[in-house]
């Protein structure tokens, strides 16, 4: 683990379900505080809540900083919505997006939509690899400095930066280009819980953000060296991975942050992953606590920055934006 | 009291009405650009602001259309962001029932009235071709008739939705089994402020007159004159009975657009001005090759109109509505240029103009009134030409006069769009 590189630390703000936005503005606003890299909300069609997307996007004006992750489920949703509302939220955050893509394996869910049956698992998260290379296409199909405005010509976009995507998947087809020009990330963050194998095989083609799930620092950097090698047999540059714990938190007391600090730490140190995910108990409780207490802490041994240094998701990530699969650097226009 | 008039803005998107290359217009995608539009609304107390919806970029002669503003966010994820940096504004999706499914959409809806406390409105449109539907899993599977029987039975089915929380705050299974949908389960989430998201409809066949008299809460419409608004108007409202609605129940705004001078003269000059330079000489053969169906790229705008007829079969332009049968609309141009003597462009200029209201604040604000006043109409959607300062003259100097006339509130006198519209909260059914 290069020792240059800080810790990442990210919160879920989920729990029980809440319908007015103060309460998820509170809770981004506290992890904002304690620069934490993101926070997570997570979604589902077969349980109260309202749509994480929105909701985080209710949430962006009311911070600066914070980067913002909701799940986003692929399997009865259309893809060409789901990629333009994971790039505006881009765009309404100023480049602080990410999405969680999720899958709805039940039948309750399938009957919600009554478009077709529920499939089975491996089915699903292929399509929603599909989903997430198409999406990716999309953000591109939009090269950056399309919007031209050239009076002389009357033209408003150079249409020769404008890429039809002409996605054939098994389950669907998307012609584009996307109605949503290039978001500022390029890309929005892709962060995908890799704890089961089906999910694992998309993080390691298309995530920049994979969350495991172990019970020991050496279980999860195996799991981290395994992801890696995965990542680079896919063609990808594993440096262009982070790999980040999932810890299940909660805190009652200053000992309790205290400990988790000392837990994080010993785990960061030993290899286990580029950071963690907390996922509290109760978020307004255990949040507080670990803003006060756990981040200080990391702080103060050096392992957590103090201030934000850029002002984009990828920035706080050590993520470069991604180059364009459609633009030809140098080649004749 | 004095009937009050609606104020809506039209966040201007991918059209022609923009003059981008004017120095004053600014990005139509950075979200500073709606936040400033978003707060003039509501610093003039509108009642709501409106953003239209795009599912495919528009094609001409098969290759992408480049001379109008286009690429824009998507609609419900910028009213969530809005609704942050506003309190009172009515925040409206143009939100496709085509390509979308019922659950969906109407959980994002109740989702985005929650965020907003209560200020969120859905313009229900239709699609039916297939160019747009090749972006979708559905494809463009739907003929002109089955798009509206969709689309009725999707307002519906969302409603049965929005209802299905018990009043202490439990979801109640539901079930609805009809032509285009057949689902069941529980909602996610619990009845929203405004009980339903407040319904926007355009359209003025019979068929859309219907749907808006059985369905809708406002009514977006393009009627030219006053007459002609007072025809729609007696029509639409006079439907409103056979569904047990009052006149009131619906409301009716036209989308216009409003050109200020310090003098009449003044004002005349410049919203000529603007024709202009919306239609430039290239988006004036672009607009007669659309009626044609022919490539016209030859031709001088500033010369004659083509002798040639049009060629009813071509598929030249895709992503847009045909305007009606092209060899009566080339009949028509053809006869304005010859009586007027003007050229393509002018021609253009002439026939693409949507009701403006051109003049110094005091007779804008007297002509808008008179609309009112006459039934012609219940208010306006404002749609500027500039991204986005292009209602700040119209706050700052007629707003105040409507105000002093009368006709239009000085504060807001409650927190949801249904309050300042009027309109009570459903009754929950079931």
């Amino acid at each position: 683990m290069p020792a240059t590189r800080p810790l990442h630390l990210a919160a879920d703000i989920g729990g029980p379900p809440h319908y007015e936005a103060r309460h998820y503005t509170a809770l981004a606003r506290l992890a904002e505080r304690g620069t934490l890299d993101f926070v997570t909300l997570g979604d589902s069609f077969a349980r109260p809540g309202l749509d994480a997307l929105a909701v985080l996007a209710r949430v962006a004006p009311a911070t600066e900083r914070i980067g913002l992750v909701p799940t986003v489920t692929t399997t009865h949703t259309e893809p060409f919505h789901v990629s333009s509302a994971v790039a505006t939220l881009d765009w309404v955050s100023r480049g602080r997006a990410g999405w969680s893509p999720e899958v709805s394996t039940t039948e309750a869910e399938a009957a919600l939509f009554g478009r077709r049956p529920a499939a089975p698992l491996a089915d699903l998260w292929h399509e929603a690899r599909e989903v997430a290379d198409v999406a990716a296409k999309l953000w591109d199909s939009w090269e950056d400095g399309a919007e031209i405005r050239d009076e002389p010509t009357g033209r408003f976009i150079d249409r020769d930066k404008l890429h039809y995507v002409d996605f054939e998947g098994r389950t669907f087809s998307v012609r584009g280009p996307a109605i949503v020009p290039r978001p500022p990330q390029g890309h929005p963050v892709t962060v995908i819980d890799a704890s089961a194998p089906e999910p694992r095989a998309a993080a390691v083609r298309h995530a920049d953000v994979a969350l495991v799930r172990a019970e020991d620092p050496a279980a999860a950097r195996a799991l981290r060296e395994e992801l890696r090698d995965r990542a680079r047999a896919h063609g990808r540059d594993p440096e262009r991975l982070r790999v980040l714990v999932s810890l299940p938190v909660e805190l009652h007391t200053t000992a309790d942050a205290v400990a988790l600090a000392g837990l994080i730490g010993d785990w960061y140190e030993q290899g286990a992953a580029e950071g963690f995910q907390l996922r509290p108990a109760e978020p307004e409780r255990d949040l507080a606590l670990l803003v006060d207490g756990t981040v200080p802490v990391l702080q103060h041994r050096g392992l957590l920055r103090r201030f934000y240094p850029g002002a984009t998701l990828r920035e706080h990530l050590g993520l470069a934006r991604p180059v364009n699969q459609y633009a030809h650097a140098g080649s004749p226009s | 009291m004095t009937k009050q008039l609606h104020l809506a803005a039209h966040f201007p998107g991918v059209n022609n009405t923009t003059v981008w290359a004017d120095p004053r217009s600014k990005s139509q995608i950075d979200f500073s650009s709606f936040v400033h539009l978003a707060r003039t609304a509501e610093r003039g107390l509108f009642d709501f602001f409106f953003l239209a919806e795009g599912l495919r970029l528009r094609e001409h002669k098969g290759r992408i259309h480049d001379l109008d503003v286009v690429g824009r966010p998507e609609s419900l994820t910028v009213l969530s962001a809005l609704a942050a940096v506003t309190e009172h504004l009515g925040l409206a999706a143009t939100v496709n029932a085509t390509f979308n499914e019922p659950y969906e959409l109407a959980r994002r809806l109740a989702s985005l009235d929650h965020l907003s406390g209560g200020r969120a409105a859905w313009n229900v449109v239709t699609s039916f071709d297939a160019f747009t539907g090749e972006n979708f899993r559905r494809g463009g599977y739907l003929d002109r008739a089955d798009r509206y029987t969709r689309a009725a039975e999707f307002v519906a089915t969302a409603r049965e939705l929005w209802d299905s929380w018990t009043p202490d705050g439990t979801p109640r299974p539901f079930a609805h089994h009809g032509q285009h949908f057949s689902i069941s389960g529980e909602f996610t989430v619990p009845r929203s402020p405004q009980g339903h998201p407040v319904v926007i409809q355009a359209g003025d066949s019979g068929e859309g007159r219907e749907f808006a008299a059985s369905t809708a809460d406002i009514v977006f419409t393009r009627h030219g004159t006053l007459e002609a608004g007072q025809e729609f108007y007696a029509d639409v409202k006079s439907r409103l009975a056979r569904y047990g609605r009052r006149p009131e129940d619906l409301k009716i705004m036209p989308g216009v657009t409003v050109v200020l001078g310090d003098t009449d003269a003044e004002a005349q000059e410049k919203a000529a001005d603007i024709r202009r330079r919306q239609i430039s000489p290239q988006n004036a053969i672009v607009a007669l090759e659309q009626i044609w169906g022919r490539d016209l790229s030859a031709y001088d705008p500033d010369g004659p109109l083509p002798d040639i007829d049009p060629d009813p079969d071509s598929e030249l332009v895709k992503g847009r509505v045909k305007v009606g049968d092209p060899f009566t609309v080339a009949a028509k141009w053809r006869a304005l240029s010859e009586a007027k003597g003007l050229s393509i462009r002018q021609t253009v200029i002439e026939t693409s103009g949507r009701q403006s209201f051109i003049g110094t604040p005091a007779s804008v604000a007297d002509r808008l009134t008179e609309f009112v006043t006459a039934d012609a109409a219940d208010g306006f959607i404002l749609v500027p030409h500039l991204t986005p300062g292009g209602l700040d003259d119209f706050v700052d100097r007629v707003v105040p006069l409507l105000q002093e006339r009368g006709v239009f509130r000085t504060e807001y006198s409650g927190p949801t769009l249904r309050s300042h519209l009027g309109l009570p909260t459903p009754v929950r059914k079931g």
